[in-house]
């Protein structure tokens, strides 16, 4: 070993005269040699050729016109056998969705070699999935010499799944009693094949089989329970910011804002402009935009909804039904603008790597972080809310005119810039809540009318004005929606949810969280 | 008669607006053909580019001297999306405007809309884009892909062995029409190859619907008892956020392969596409195919993108409805010389067995009775430059079966257009 | 908003002047079925695109007139009444589809493979029963809806917002295919109606006869409401309908009925409005359409009988006109029309006229 690690640079260093004849073999092959190639450097793992399986997973092996190998290394194309001149162009080499996955297999299979233990535990890990009876021999040598606990289990979870089918008996109730230990959703298929009539015939292993699937089966409720809280809390997180806006113009201007989903669109737009600044002027910064964008996304669309109020909305106050139509004008002349400056078609927002991916909490969880990062900025964005609305002398003006406007007034309370900045506010959050919506679905000029509806929704069962009503209609919807999904499907799923809330508005008129009070008009 | 004739003046007005949309009228040698695409309300995403194509076509059909010693002279209109719209502008593009031919409607609904008039008037459609199949009228030309020129191919290959041999199929689709179709027509083939119903699973969502966690999760908990593929026709906008959900599930492309019938260069504008990369599509045209005709046709569309001002212009692409609208255009102008008329039984009848080198770089046919292309099929793998790399083709264009024999029934049907009246 | 509107409405009406212009109208209109059945040689004929159009505008009168019924008169602010629009449509499309398959099922269900009717669809290869379909459906759709809203005094933006989640749920249930009425495509490919052929002159005449007819009538049926002690107490309801319960009526009855109406007299124009356009499917329950409508009757003038025949015939024709001259543009007129129809003309176009015939 010690030696093995003293020649690792000099193998760094010279990768591909060590290993060309791999390279040559593998770009002169047709697809089903490339496989067989594939699978058998799988089971016979070796260091070398780590560099090559690394080049064919990023896509940078080429060939030329005589199926000489190239391999990409800092942009140009370089012969992996160096004796051999260029016969015409050099192309890349395209693999399938198959032969990739071999890839992925076999290079798996050489990290096993590696002496970092978190990329052996990370291989093995693979290998559980992916890896082929042939690879058995070599799997058991390295269970053997394997020093770290995490790696040796992982690597006999890996290999039980491939001992199923083993001859002796002992080993196969091995396998059967190690996989009723993983909460692996393919340890359930995999144990129900060896249920299966006449795929088993011992009835000890048959015994250990099942013990093993009700144990598997246990451990896999417990995810997808986890699995529908979340994606429930993730929705209503995702309705919550969409409404929020919509709670201060509406819950407390009394203003129908049909524009509010423009303000999300408008929001998005602004987060797709910050990108392309960024991809522009500071492309080693990209990965932060979306932390550019919140602000820029708030101040553009409070100082459109503060024009908005100033021009339009403040003539109609205390009309409520003319305010709806005012705005739905107003919603379609943004549509048509954002249309005929960005195009009808939807604009490119990309995660970046940090909202990209999730977080693997149990076998068959995962959360992805852009869901996660939005639960936490919903959040966020309410105590924000909250901390204004209740905390500050804007909020106790906000609250004051709310609830009486002639009242404030004469106590010197200035109603119309109140109004403004209110109604700005509001916007504002509209933006916020634009931001978190381009991170998880499409930026395109129809992205408000698809939550307007929902937004209302929310507003109206919550309770005009109440902030928490907001908070707990989101999440109830939200969670409501995600239980009902699974059982009659998306489609009914929604019309359900949307009598149910008419026949709860029956109910309670005022929404869950009802203003107390004898005011009539 | 003051109403009538208002109403006279008013539609007079509405042609002479229309006249001046056309930016070649020449006077008395020029023949109307009618654009019959959505540019407002939520097709306009789709249909939009499809109108510009077909101006661009157009263009080029008068540049090579015209059709018959005529130039042809486009009259656009909008139906905004909105269907008995599209009843309302084909009857008056074939009574008001008295167009030759008329090139349009993406929607399945939007063609069942204007098709009884077509069949009242005698007008003649080209419809470019795929669709369910079930339908053959004598007044349509559907230069689209039929369900056994798509989605057939495309699992076909999904069970290849270089395809990934998926043996369960997880069918998503947006609940209308053409996924339902499709979907069935599937599962019939796919019981036809022994996959039994346990290993198909057929999930419907609602249109604009933007949260796929549990579908995405019923994925994950489908493919764990198998080697999967998930075939999609899920409509256009809930694309991104189905793709960005399973790219963040951690479900890759090697795992669980998704072929979609609706997402093509045009929908992949507005997508970041490394979560997608190595995920299928399966059409009749990719504009990564190498040929000179298609990288002429590639070349001229950007041109004329850039000379036109379209929105978004320096990343125009091109489509396969694209390119099936281009084919239909310069077919029927073929099939017009070739009847020296541009009378509509005549160059129905021209049309049998027109031929036309595409950009698809095969040569198509358009079948001498079911008015159906005869089209190639392709598999393209999505790469991270937004295009398509062709990973399987069919050797020769295949015959459209709008009547698929997988629905029960269909044998009967005549392989001819019949009017349905 | 406080003045009662209605009552000066109902007095203008009256005079022999309106009568006069509405005679002309009338036979205007009449004049015009009439010479569409000429050769379509003859100048003087109206072409089949012409007599559609305008058939199509004068159901979408009907339905701003039902609309202003509740929300001019009564004062609730419907935005799905699209839905019932639909609803007596989706009755008179259930009638021409088993017309179209004769013995056989409608194309669509076979397409389904399905093998037989669901339950719903018995009865309706009569045309009778399709008829009273048409006004059954709205209106006991409405009657329940209206009953559970009215007893718990929903009412203003609430009665709004649920009334837009009754319709987009209504869209969505008739979107999926399960739900047995042609999934998003809808019902097209008409070909007969009581044995007429629906592409004959002939029958396109009468079909737009009967829509003149219907749309007289329901003016007369508002004329007469308008003038009655009910047409009184609903201006009441609409202008302080706290006030008129401490006087001892029980608004719930009153809000009934004219909610029931005016779904049925929905219903009755989607039913002539399908035959006549060839298509019905469920984008004419989509919110926007109902909030087109509302803007139809603002536009027009609420509280009027006529306002509402105006805004939806300019509405319409502006749309036809505009998406063909300047597609890119429409929406910002659109737009902009409900801007300055809610800031500046509160009372609508009539209200301009009025003003300038008083002045």
């Amino acid at each position: 070993m010690v030696f093995f690690r003293l020649l690792l640079p000099f193998f760094t260093l010279l990768p591909l005269l060590a290993h060309a004849s791999d390279a040559g073999e593998f770009t002169a092959a047709d697809a089903a040699g490339q496989a067989k190639l594939l699978e058998t450097w799988a089971a016979q793992p070796s260091d070398q050729r780590l560099p090559l399986l690394q080049a064919l997973q990023d896509g940078r092996v080429g060939y030329d016109d005589s199926k000489h190998p190239y391999i990409e290394t800092d942009g140009n194309m370089v012969a992996a056998d160096a004796d051999t001149p260029a016969t015409g162009e050099v192309r890349k080499l395209r693999l399938n969705n198959r032969l990739r996955g071999l890839v992925i297999n076999a290079l798996a299979a050489q990290q096993m070699l590696s002496t970092d233990t978190a990329v052996r535990l990370a291989a093995a890990q693979q290998l559980q999935r992916s890896a082929l009876p042939g690879q058995i021999p070599a799997l058991e040598q390295q269970f053997q010499g394997e020093p770290a606990s995490a790696v040796k289990a992982a690597l006999a979870l890996a290999l039980a799944n491939l001992q199923l089918t083993d001859p002796a008996p002992q080993v196969r109730l091995h396998a059967v009693r190690l996989l009723g230990e993983t909460g692996d959703p393919s340890a359930q298929a995999r144990l129900e094949s060896v249920l299966a009539a006449d795929a088993e015939t011992d009835a000890s292993v048959r015994t250990a089989a099942q013990t093993s699937l009700v144990q598997v089966k246990r451990k896999l409720m417990v995810g997808d329970l986890l699995g529908q809280a979340f994606s429930g809390l993730s929705l209503g997180s995702i309705l919550l910011l969409a409404a929020l806006g919509l709670a201060i113009t509406f819950g407390l201007l009394g203003v129908i804002n049909m524009a509010h989903g423009e303000m999300l669109m408008l929001g998005a737009y602004a987060t797709y402009v910050v990108q392309v600044g960024f991809q522009r002027l500071a492309p080693e910064a990209l990965a932060w935009y979306p932390l550019v964008a919140l602000p820029v996304a708030f101040f553009v669309t409070a100082a459109i909804g503060m024009a908005l109020e100033r021009t339009i909305i403040r003539h109609l106050y205390g009309r409520p039904l003319e305010t709806l139509l005012a705005t739905w004008g107003i919603s379609l002349m943004l549509i048509q603008a954002v249309r005929l400056i960005f195009g009808a078609q939807n604009v490119e927002v990309a995660n970046p790597a940090w909202l990209s991916g999730g977080l693997q909490v149990l076998p068959n969880l995962v959360l992805p972080w852009n869901r996660v990062v939005i639960i936490g900025f919903a959040l966020f964005v309410v105590v924000l809310t909250w901390l204004l609305l209740n905390k500050t002398r804007l909020g106790l003006n906000v609250r004051a005119v709310t609830q009486n406007r002639n009242m404030a007034a004469c106590c010197g309370v200035p109603t119309g810039r109140i109004d403004m900045l209110a109604f700005g506010l509001g916007s504002g959050i509209a933006g916020l809540g634009g931001v978190a919506l381009s991170q998880i679905g499409n930026v395109g000029p129809e992205l408000g009318q698809s939550y307007i509806i929902d937004s209302f929704l929310v507003v109206v069962l919550g309770g005009v004005g109440q902030l928490a009503g907001s908070v707990s209609a989101a999440a109830g919807l939200g969670i409501a929606n995600k239980i009902l999904e699974p059982q009659i499907g998306a489609v009914l799923g929604k019309i359900l949810i949307l009598a149910l809330i008419i026949l709860f508005i029956q109910k309670r008129p005022q929404g869950l969280f009802a203003l107390k009070g004898r005011v009539i008009d | 008669m003051k109403r009538r004739r208002l109403l006279k003046a008013f539609t007079l007005s509405a042609s002479i607006a229309a006249m001046g949309l056309s930016w070649t009228a020449q006077a008395a040698e020029t023949i109307k053909v009618g654009i019959l695409h959505s540019l407002s309300g939520t097709m306009a995403i789709s249909e939009t580019s499809l109108k510009d194509m077909a101006l661009m076509t157009i263009d080029e059909i008068n540049k090579a001297g015209g059709v018959n010693g005529k130039q042809l002279e486009p009259v656009v209109v909008d139906p905004a999306s909105n269907w008995p719209l599209f009843a309302e502008k084909a009857r008056q593009l074939l009574t008001q405007d008295k167009v030759a031919v008329v090139f349009g409607c993406w929607t399945s609904v939007s063609r069942k809309s204007v098709l009884p008039v077509f069949e009242e008037l005698n007008g003649l459609l080209f419809y470019p884009v795929q669709y369910e199949g079930e339908e053959m009228s004598p007044n349509v030309f559907y230069t689209g892909a039929a369900p056994n020129q798509q989605a057939i191919p495309a699992v076909e290959y999904l069970m290849s062995e270089e395809g990934g041999s998926a043996k369960r199929f997880f069918l998503l689709g947006t609940d209308y029409v053409y996924p339902r179709t499709t979907n069935k027509i599937l599962r019939a083939f796919l019981h036809s190859k022994g996959v039994q119903d346990k290993d198909i699973e057929e999930v419907y969502t609602p249109f604009g619907h933007s949260d796929y966690q549990t579908i995405v999760a019923n994925i994950k908990k489908f493919s764990a008892g198998g080697k999967t593929a998930v075939v999609s026709t899920v409509n256009g906008d809930s694309n991104v956020p189905f793709y960005k959900e399973l790219a963040n599930q951690g479900l890759k492309a090697t795992d669980v392969p998704v072929v979609a019938f609706s997402v093509g260069e045009e929908e992949l504008r507005g997508i970041d596409t490394k979560p997608l990369v190595g995920n299928l599509a399966a059409w009749n045209y990719f504009e990564s195919v190498d040929n000179p005709v298609n990288t002429k046709f590639v070349a001229d569309w950007k041109a004329y993108a850039k000379a036109h001002n379209l929105p978004n212009a320096n990343t125009a692409v091109t489509n396969d409805p694209m390119e099936a609208t281009y084919v239909g255009i310069h077919m029927w102008a073929q099939a017009a010389s070739k009847a020296k008329s541009f009378d509509v039984d005549k160059v129905r009848e021209a049309m049998a067995g027109q031929t036309f080198a595409a950009p698809s770089g095969f040569t198509l046919t358009m079948d001498t009775t079911n008015h159906h292309l005869h089209k190639p099929v392709m598999i393209g793998e999505i790469q991270d430059d937004g295009q398509f790399n062709v990973v399987w083709q069919t050797k020769e264009p295949i015959r459209a079966q709008p009547w698929s024999p997988y629905i029960p029934g269909n044998d009967s049907k005549p392989d001819h257009p019949v009017k349905s009246n | 908003m406080n003045q009662p509107l209605m009552v000066t409405a109902a007095h203008k009406a009256g005079t022999p002047l309106a009568i006069a212009i509405g005679v002309v109208v009338a036979v205007l209109l009449v004049s015009m079925a009439l010479l569409s059945l000429l050769p379509e040689s003859n100048p003087l004929q109206v072409s089949a695109y012409t007599l559609t159009l305008v058939g199509k505008i004068l159901c979408y009168a009907i339905v701003a007139l039902a609309l202003d019924l509740v929300w001019g008169y009564a004062g609730m602010l419907s935005l799905g009444h699209g839905l019932f629009f639909a609803l007596g449509g989706y009755a008179m499309g259930m009638y021409l589809m088993r017309e179209a398959s004769g013995d056989g099922l409608p194309a669509f269900m076979t397409f389904l493979s399905w093998s037989e009717l669901p339950w719903y669809w018995y009865g309706t290869q009569h045309f009778a029963w399709a008829l009273c379909l048409v006004v059954l459906a709205p209106g006991l759709l409405a009657l329940v809806f209206g009953f559970f809203a009215f007893r718990s005094r929903i009412k203003g933006v609430y009665f709004s917002i649920m009334t837009q989640a009754l319709t987009f749920a209504g869209m969505l249930l008739f979107f999926r295919n399960e739900t047995g009425f042609g999934g998003n495509n809808g019902f097209t490919n008409f070909h007969s109606i009581l044995g007429f052929s629906i592409t004959s002159p002939g029958t396109r005449a009468v079909l737009f006869l009967l829509t003149v007819a219907l749309l007289a009538a329901s003016l007369y049926l508002g004329w007469r409401l308008a003038r009655s002690k009910f047409g009184r107490v609903l201006t009441a309801l609409r202008d302080a309908e706290n006030r008129l319960m401490f006087c001892g009526y029980d608004p719930r009855g009153y809000k009934l009925f004219i909610w029931v109406l005016s779904a049925v007299l929905c219903g009755l124009a989607g039913a002539l409005y399908v035959p006549q356009v060839g298509i019905i499917n469920p984008s004419e329950m989509s919110p926007t359409n109902s909030i087109e409508a509302a803007v139809w009757v603002a536009l027009g003038g609420r509280g009027s009988l006529v306002g509402p025949l105006l805004g939806a015939g300019v509405v319409n024709g502006m749309k036809s006109w505009f998406t063909v001259a300047f597609p890119e543009y429409w929406l910002f007129f659109l737009g902009a029309l409900f801007i300055v129809v809610t800031l500046y003309l509160p009372k609508g176009v009539i209200g301009l006229l009025k003003k300038r015939g008083d002045a």
